[in-house]
């Protein structure tokens, strides 16, 4: 059994398990810090001098960025054929977006695995990242920089910039729809069986809607996947632990980005600097993605509005997918908390966006052009992407309000580090606050999560493995497990500790009940339905099926079989002397155990 | 010749205990029974003294399933026809006293039709039951609402007692545990329930119910056919030992749906434009939403007028719970959901009282479907007088509603206080109701490919039909059994065994890389049965693990020979013989003075008193029994003269 690490993003992954010769791709995350380095689409410039390839570079307060097309970092593609995949499984909408340049151009024609959720408002992040790049103005794709030679030479952060040459740009429209077709839906603890070899059931793991762990396990081995996992109440499905018990493997991706930072406090945080920019006349912008966090900020809101009397200040939020992403938060009652289902029954809307929404105190627009910009007030709040500030909406707010005091920009997506994402705006007059919520698994709650589940070999991304770098005193900021966990990074292969030793195989049932007074040796098995382990992939549900047939004691080797007549005597006689009392039994004399 | 048993399997006193739990006699007795391999699928269906059941009749949903010492209920549905005692299924099946609990691993509930869970606070909470309840989150949200505007019909309306009351009905969904689709839910270590999509209403659930390698699936009530807002029902081909189907339309194959719809449309239409008014008494949830969806695109596509109206406040709240439970509505509603919602109609408007005695032409949804009680009742008694009327009866009519006197062609009713009612208004009854057809019915067999099937809630003749085509087409067993009546299955369970992955892959290695996965294969290994679980694994393995020491079984044969030769020499000749005979196999000639082939020993000797008469001494191990019988014979033979001696 062997893990291919294809991303060496600890929260964007993307492994390949092979598994009883099935090959099963766990998540396929897309890199997009990358788009961090271009400058294409922001601010002013002074083009660089430094040769023929310059014109593909830009400064910007002392630093260098690229001028092209966004481009983001993808899953290794050379460590295996992507072709041979059998399965992906998909834990949540985040770790997703990578999709369509695995399943399309590159021969793959497997399933993918996702529930409703996930793929619902996953389409509708791919949607919207396509519809971004769509608006960037064209430019051409620099490619000269990311020669090594070239590359070695760069100043700053583009010189440290890994695996560049497999940067890509955005995949189209046409590629996610024909992506997505290829998902198949799933729901918590269903029992998928692949190729009658392997099961996988997806778990409930409490980071977003749809959300999943999974448990990849045959009769005898057990390997759990966690990725993005929370235990922190907010609306999804609390995550289910007590399944991921007794785990061959367990492989942990996706823990909190922020291990220092409190979610609840963040999100005070968040609300006064939020009142206090408005009291003052200020507008707040919040460059965020369109599902997930957002639900919880608005819910908060909703209750500090009231108290904070700030309930005439207009809330917006701009994307091309808000308004959908808004509604179809609303129909997945049976992925949410518990209070948010009984919500449901009564019946309410579970998230109460719905009366913000009604009572016109937020309103939501698919871009600046069109309606927006007529019924657009001041002071307001602007929920808006992309997180990065690359593209989308964002872009233009930092020009139109950037250069005022009054105004606030408050990061609350723990992706992107916020001076990176602000650096090609400086000098900024506007105020910044960084309120990273991330509701993940920080590592006081792994450590304790693993001693209750207790698996045998952990493997993780080699981040965990020593505290992060800013923080290198902070030996608490690591997992520390014995046995020590298996560390991997981009390109690794691990082969993991397993000993395979048992496979399950089931007697036809004619034979059940002889079998049980069969007390000569030789047992002839004849595999009718081989199916079997690993062979016969492919082609068999169910586990293969085995004759048990008894040979009579001192009869050679030409044997007769028994018939269904002997069979059906032999049932028969077990059937009639089943209640018998233990006693009469110790007066049969068993031919076996007796020589007469 | 000696023959000895070379390796032995182990019997364990456990053994016979795995054989004795196989007993399962078939009676429906407490649950404490332990679950064993080998038992028989029960099944019984809930009796009434009286008539009337889930058996051959629609009306009233509940069946007891007994699988692998599991009991299970599946619906607890009760009868719109009576106003007795009658109307409850007859728990004292289960128990004569006390509660239930002990007696049931779980209760399923497929959808929120009265028929199927009218009866379930009176048997959780008036008879006793404390276990799990399961349904999924549409039928959990609205089958309460069902339950206590029933409950309101027949208490404060109709004053009757011994009823339950609203704390029974929420004390009762607080033992409800929510179901997701396809989920696969752990009732307890044994048995496990997994639901599919049913179509038919909003949350209408298949289920599986699974112990060991035993299943049985139950329909409850299912439409095979996607509708305006609902979606076909699916399952998988999970080959079940007993298919628990519904078969209300068992011999209607309805014309096709576009068809019954234009008919519909027509026959609203016509009565509209000549001043009439159109009553349509329909369930708040399911048929109701279709017939609105059709109703309102029609109006709007013919510029319709005359308004439309729905009875109760129950409808509008009906209408949110679509909107929330959206998910479980067809695809195309799902697509468009966020840009349109179908469930926000702009021409149908809440109803009141008074409405009714409006003049001119409207189109009334009134609730409850039956005609029995309520609003719809009501309104009948107002308009049943006037030959412009009309009513159309959507759905099924249990016998003894005036919806189904009507539909009979009963021309005078006898109401309460001994009036008479003439009728005088059209009837039209058109089925809407999401069931299967036969068509509907054979095509899940096919899907679900089960190894019994067995037919409920239907007519008993119409059901007999149904049976002997389901027989002639699948070769498969059909029962229906009446109400009160045990249908037992003796099912195959297969025999979980453990095999050794170094056996498996010795074997494998043996015949080559990729066995022939369609040709049986033989390969020896030892079965060991120890502490309630089976294992196959190598002889070698298997002594060891018993600590035994192998005995070797060895065939020893003697043949006399007559050559004149000198016993070296003999061997050397029967060496050079045997070259010459057997090529392809290692033959040596050792120097103690014997010749081996392969493992088979062969030796000379020869008496003082008859040096001519050589005795050879062959002896082979039972595993090359085949080579050694041929070299017997064939040394038998004697040697052909003119063999050098090298």
């Amino acid at each position: 059994m062997k893990l291919y690490c294809l991303s060496g993003h600890p929260t964007l992954p993307c492994n390949v398990l092979k598994f009883k010769s099935t090959t099963i791709m766990l998540d396929c995350g897309l890199d997009t810090t990358s788009v961090l380095h271009d400058g294409h689409n922001t601010g002013g410039w002074w083009h660089l001098h430094l040769g023929e390839w310059a014109c593909e570079l830009k400064e910007c307060a002392g630093r260098v960025f690229v001028d092209s097309q966004p481009e983001f970092c993808l899953p290794e593609k050379e460590l295996l054929d992507l072709s041979t995949i059998d399965v992906i499984l998909i834990s949540n909408y985040h770790c997703m977006m990578a999709l369509p340049y695995i399943t399309e151009h590159t021969g793959f024609t497997g399933t993918v695995y996702a529930t409703e959720p996930t793929l619902q408002i996953g389409r509708l992040l791919m949607e919207e990242l396509v519809n971004f790049m769509e608006r960037v103005p064209k430019a051409q794709s620099a490619t000269c920089w990311k020669y090594k030679e070239i590359q070695r030479l760069l100043p700053g952060p583009l010189k440290d910039a890994v695996e560049v040459s497999t940067w890509k740009r955005c995949y189209s429209m046409q590629d996610v729809n024909s992506a997505l077709s290829k998902v198949q839906l799933v729901g918590y603890s269903q029992k998928v069986e692949l190729f009658g070899a392997v099961q996988v059931t997806p778990l409930s793991s409490g980071y977003s809607l749809g959300s999943s762990n999974w448990i990849i396990q045959s009769h005898y081995e057990k390997v759990s996947y966690v990725s993005g996992s929370s235990l922190l109440t907010t609306h999804p499905q609390p995550m289910d632990q007590s399944s991921l018990k007794n785990s061959d493997v367990l492989i942990l991706t996706g823990l909190t980005q922020m291990p220092t930072a409190n979610p609840d406090g963040m999100l005070g945080d968040f609300c006064s600097n939020l009142a206090m920019t408005i009291r003052a006349g200020g507008n707040v912008l919040v460059p965020c993605y369109s599902s997930g966090v957002i639900y919880d900020l608005l819910e908060c809101l909703y209750q500090f509005i009231e108290n904070a009397n700030l309930g005439s200040t207009p809330f917006y939020f701009i994307s091309p997918v808000a308004n959908s992403s808004l509604e179809f938060s609303q129909i997945f009652a049976e992925w949410l908390c518990h209070n948010k289902q009984s919500k449901v029954y009564l019946p309410e809307p579970p998230f109460p966006h719905a009366e913000l929404i009604q009572t016109n105190k937020l309103k939501h627009y698919p871009s600046i052009h069109g309606d927006f910009s007529s019924e657009f007030r001041q002071p307001c709040v602007v929920f808006t992407g992309h997180p990065s500030l690359r593209f989308g909406d964002v872009v233009h707010f930092m020009e139109l309000w950037g250069k005022s005091s009054l105004n606030t920009i408050i990061f609350t997506e723990p992706d992107f580090s916020y001076l990176d994402a602000l650096a090609p705006y400086q000098p900024l007059a506007m105020k910044c606050v960084y309120c990273p919520i991330d509701t993940r698994l920080n590592f006081h709650q792994v450590s304790k999560l693993l001693k209750e589940v207790q698996p045998l070999h952990v493997v993780c991304p080699e981040q965990y493995t020593q505290p992060p770098p800013a923080q290198s005193h902070r030996s608490d900021l690591m997992l520390e497990l014995q046995p020590p966990p298996m560390p991997y990074r981009r390109c690794s292969v691990l082969g993991l500790p397993f000993r395979r030793r048992w496979e399950r195989i089931q007697l036809l049932p004619e034979v059940g009940p002889v079998a049980t007074h069969l007390s000569d040796i030789s047992i002839l098995l004849s595999l009718v339905h081989h199916s079997a382990l690993q062979w016969g992939k492919k082609v068999f549900s169910q586990p293969p099926i085995v004759q048990v047939l008894p040979l009579k004691k001192m009869r050679g080797l030409r044997v007769t079989l028994l018939k269904p007549v002997h069979v059906q005597a032999r049932l028969k006689f077990a059937r009639e002397h089943l209640d018998d009392p233990e006693e009469d039994w110790e007066n049969v004399i068993w031919s076996d155990e007796t020589k007469i | 010749m000696a023959r000895e048993v070379r390796c032995k399997t182990v019997e364990e006193p456990s053994l016979v205990a795995l054989a004795k739990t196989h007993a399962a006699t078939p009676s429906f007795k407490n649950k404490t029974a332990s679950g064993s391999h080998l038992s028989n699928v029960h099944l019984c269906i809930s009796s009434s003294c009286f008539l009337s059941g889930a058996g051959q009749d629609v009306g009233r949903s509940c069946i007891l399933v007994s699988i692998g010492g599991k009991n299970i209920m599946l619906d607890c549905g009760m009868h719109m026809g009576f106003n007795d005692d009658r109307r409850f299924p007859d728990f004292s099946y289960i128990t004569q006293q006390g509660r239930l609990t002990e007696f049931l691993d779980c209760v399923i509930i497929s959808h929120f039709h009265l028929d199927h869970c009218g009866a379930l606070p009176y048997m959780s909470e008036m008879v006793g039951y404390d276990g799990p309840i399961y349904m999924t989150h549409p039928t959990k949200a609205i089958c309460p609402i069902l339950l206590e505007d029933f409950r309101k019909i027949t208490v404060d309306k109709k004053g009757e007692t011994n009823f339950f009351t609203s704390q029974m009905i929420k004390d009762c969904m607080k033992k409800v545990v929510p179901l997701n689709l396809h989920q696969t839910v752990q009732v307890d270590d044994e048995l496990e329930i997994k639901a599919y999509y049913a179509g038919h209403v909003l949350g209408a659930a298949m289920v599986q119910i699974k112990v060991g390698s035993e299943s049985v699936v139950y329909t409850g009530d299912y439409n095979m056919t996607p509708d305006r807002h609902l979606g076909a029902a699916w399952i998988d081909k999970c080959r079940p030992d007993i298919l628990i189907s519904e078969s209300t339309y068992a011999t209607t194959i309805r014309d096709s749906k576009r068809c019954r719809e234009r008919d519909f449309l027509k026959k609203v239409h016509e009565t509209v434009e000549r001043g009439g008014k159109v009553l349509i008494p329909v369930f708040a949830l399911g048929r109701a939403q279709e017939l609105c969806i059709l109703l309102e695109t029609f109006w709007e596509r013919m510029n319709m007028k005359a308004p439309i109206y729905f009875s109760t406040g129950l409808t509008e709240k009906a209408n949110h719970y679509y909107k929330l439970f959206i998910t479980w509505t067809n695809q195309k509603i799902r697509k468009t959901f966020v840009q349109r919602n179908m469930f926000e109609f702009k021409h149908i408007k809440a109803f009141d009282r008074s409405y009714a005695d409006n003049p001119g032409p409207m189109v009334v949804f009134a609730t409850p479907g039956m005609l029995h009680a309520g609003q719809s009742l009501q309104i009948f008694k107002k308009w049943a007088g006037n030959e412009k009327n009309m009513i159309i009866m959507p759905g099924y009519c249990v016998q003894g509603t005036i919806g189904h006197k009507i539909l009979n062609g009963q021309k005078k009713l006898e109401m309460e206080n001994r009036q008479t009612l003439e009728v005088k208004l059209q009837v039209e009854y058109m089925s809407f109701s999401a069931h299967a057809d036969a068509k509907g019915i054979m095509q899940l067999i096919r899907m679900a490919e089960p190894r019994n099937m067995l037919l409920v809630h239907g007519e008993a003749k119409k059901m007999e039909f149904l049976k002997d085509k389901i027989e002639q087409e699948f070769t498969i067993n059909c029962f229906m059994p009446a109400n009160g009546e045990t249908t037992t299955v003796i099912t195959n369970p297969s025999v979980p065994v453990d095999i050794s992955l170094n056996l498996l892959k010795r074997e494998m290695a043996l015949g080559g890389p990729l066995p022939d996965p369609k040709k049986p294969r033989t390969m020896h290994g030892t079965l060991i049965m120890k502490d309630n679980s089976l294992r196959l694994v190598t002889p070698e393995q298997a002594l060891k693990e018993l600590g035994l020491n192998e005995h070797q079984l060895r065939f020893t044969c003697r043949v006399q020979l007559q050559d004149p030769h000198s016993d070296p020499d003999t061997l050397s000749r029967i060496y050079t013989h045997l070259k010459s005979v057997l090529k392809g196999y290692t033959i040596q000639h050792l120097p103690d003075g014997t010749v081996m082939v392969e493992s088979i020993v062969i030796k000379v000797s020869s008496s003082a008193e008859e040096p001519n008469t050589k005795v050879l001494l062959l002896s082979w191990s039972y595993q090359d029994e085949d080579l050694g019988s041929f070299l017997s014979t064939l040394l038998k033979k004697g040697l052909p003269s003119g063999l050098s001696s090298m």
